[in-house]
């Protein structure tokens, strides 16, 4: 939609920004988790949510890709409403949550085939089988996901972030949990390369972050 | 197009995998239907007055067991969250996992419906009406029961709440197709009957893909 008006995601997103946040307030089984959170990130950010269980970081994530129903305020994609530019920003996005999105009776190359195509990437099944070699699960790649370790499950997913190239903004729901750390240092190399392209990520972690990157923090208290 | 028949591909491909799960709802409706002729007596007369209503109420429960499945598994292992992410409609993907669950779950109890009509002495005129009826009615029980499934799907346990809400909405279904049942045994026309039934699944291709994709969304919350 407004990359046909002659100007690439690439440059939209360096002029404009990614995503931002315009006074958002959430409520969630009678609770309010947070009001008024603004925030923007451009190109090149990294926005780290941090605050203890049950303040809302995953709601506020989920809110900002829609998955959750904001009470009040919006949220911008490249300065649009995420509402009125969904297929563009879906388009532009890699999410990855808390559920993995996995079939467990599915083998990792077809729980990745299947998504590739519903993503509309064109990804070979060698692509396929290239990025799980990169990700250290030779060997597994034809056998039902519910066979896997629950480490092994997480790389599985997380090679969404290798299969779409296209993407410019990655949200990521506790990326590291459950994962060795040869894992942490895969996806913390493959974020700084993705930041340093240009994407732009959303992230919580319990963990402190390992890498060195200027980050914007977002601090959410936990309200009763 | 290709999304779609991705995901058409894959839940075909993960119906052959549940496929003991799917004779599930297939053995119950044999069960019911071969279990009355036994209950009630083999007087022909008798089970032929019975036999529409019976083949078509075992019709509707048997569906609904299957039913709960329909979105159960997505949702929980997040695969809907990423469908929902993806740039194809919601409402597109709703239709495609519907129609797939009719093709493997209630297909197979259609194919199995004449031998059941021989169970219950039904003559050929009744058998053909019930075909139609079963061929026009199973689809709209699977749209509606589609969006009530999509509405509970959040719930732990939410068959009871489902069969509560479903049933009251399948009655005029069930009036309509066992009365165009017994039309044909009279030997009388039961167009209007398939027309009413016709009309209600029309109704329901045009907006339940749109009904089930906005309470998908809602459950997320």
């Amino acid at each position: 939609m407004l990359s046909s008006r002659g100007f690439s995601i690439d440059r939209l997103r360096v002029i404009l920004g990614v995503l931002s946040a315009h006074n958002l307030s959430l409520v969630k089984n009678d609770r309010l988790l947070f009001d008024k959170v603004n925030f923007s990130l451009d190109a090149h950010g990294l926005l780290y949510v941090k605050g203890p269980n049950g303040a809302g970081k995953t709601s506020l994530l989920r809110a900002l890709i829609g998955l959750h129903e904001i009470e009040q305020g919006e949220v911008h994609f490249l300065q649009a409403n995420v509402l009125d530019c969904k297929t563009l920003f879906h388009q532009n996005l890699v999410y990855f949550g808390h559920k993995l999105g996995l079939n467990l009776r599915l083998s990792a190359t077809e729980n990745l085939d299947f998504w590739c195509k519903q993503q509309e990437q064109i990804c070979s099944i060698d692509t396929i089988y290239s990025v799980l070699t990169q990700l250290n699960l030779v060997g597994l790649e034809d056998i039902p996901v519910a066979h896997l370790s629950a480490g092994q499950q997480r790389r599985v997913a997380l090679a969404r972030f290798w299969l779409k190239e296209s993407a410019c903004l990655w949200v990521l729901d506790e990326p590291f949990t459950a994962l060795d750390s040869n894992g942490i240092d895969l996806l913390t190399e493959k974020i700084l390369s993705f930041l340093s392209s240009g994407g732009a990520v959303v992230m919580t972690s319990h963990q402190e972050l390992l890498f060195n990157y200027p980050k914007q923090e977002l601090v959410l208290e936990y309200r009763i | 197009m290709s999304p779609i028949i991705a995901l058409f591909k894959r839940d075909l491909i993960l119906a052959y995998h549940n496929r003991a799960e799917l004779m599930q709802p297939m053995m119950f409706f044999m069960l019911v239907i071969s279990l009355f002729p036994l209950a009630v007596g083999p007087n022909a007369a008798t089970l032929k007055i019975i036999g529409p209503g019976v083949i078509w109420v075992a019709a509707i429960l048997s569906s609904l067991l299957g039913l709960e499945r329909l979105f159960r598994d997505d949702f929980q292992d997040g695969s809907l969250e990423q469908m929902i992410l993806s740039t194809t409609p919601l409402p597109a993907i709703a239709l495609v996992k519907v129609a797939t669950h009719w093709l493997t779950s209630i297909l197979p109890l259609i194919c199995l419906s004449p031998l059941l009509a021989v169970f219950l002495h039904l003559n050929e005129a009744m058998y053909w009406a019930l075909l139609v009826t079963l061929l026009l009615g199973t689809p709209l029980l699977s749209l509606i029961g589609a969006i009530a499934v999509a509405l509970t799907v959040g719930l732990n346990r939410g068959g009871v709440l489902l069969a509560l809400l479903l049933v009251p909405i399948f009655i005029p279904l069930l009036i309509f197709a066992t009365s165009a049942v017994d039309a044909a045994a009279m030997e009388l026309p039961y167009t209007a009957q398939l027309a009413f039934i016709a009309a209600m699944l029309l109704f329901a291709f045009a907006l339940a893909p749109f009904a089930i994709a906005y309470a998908l969304k809602v459950s997320q919350n």
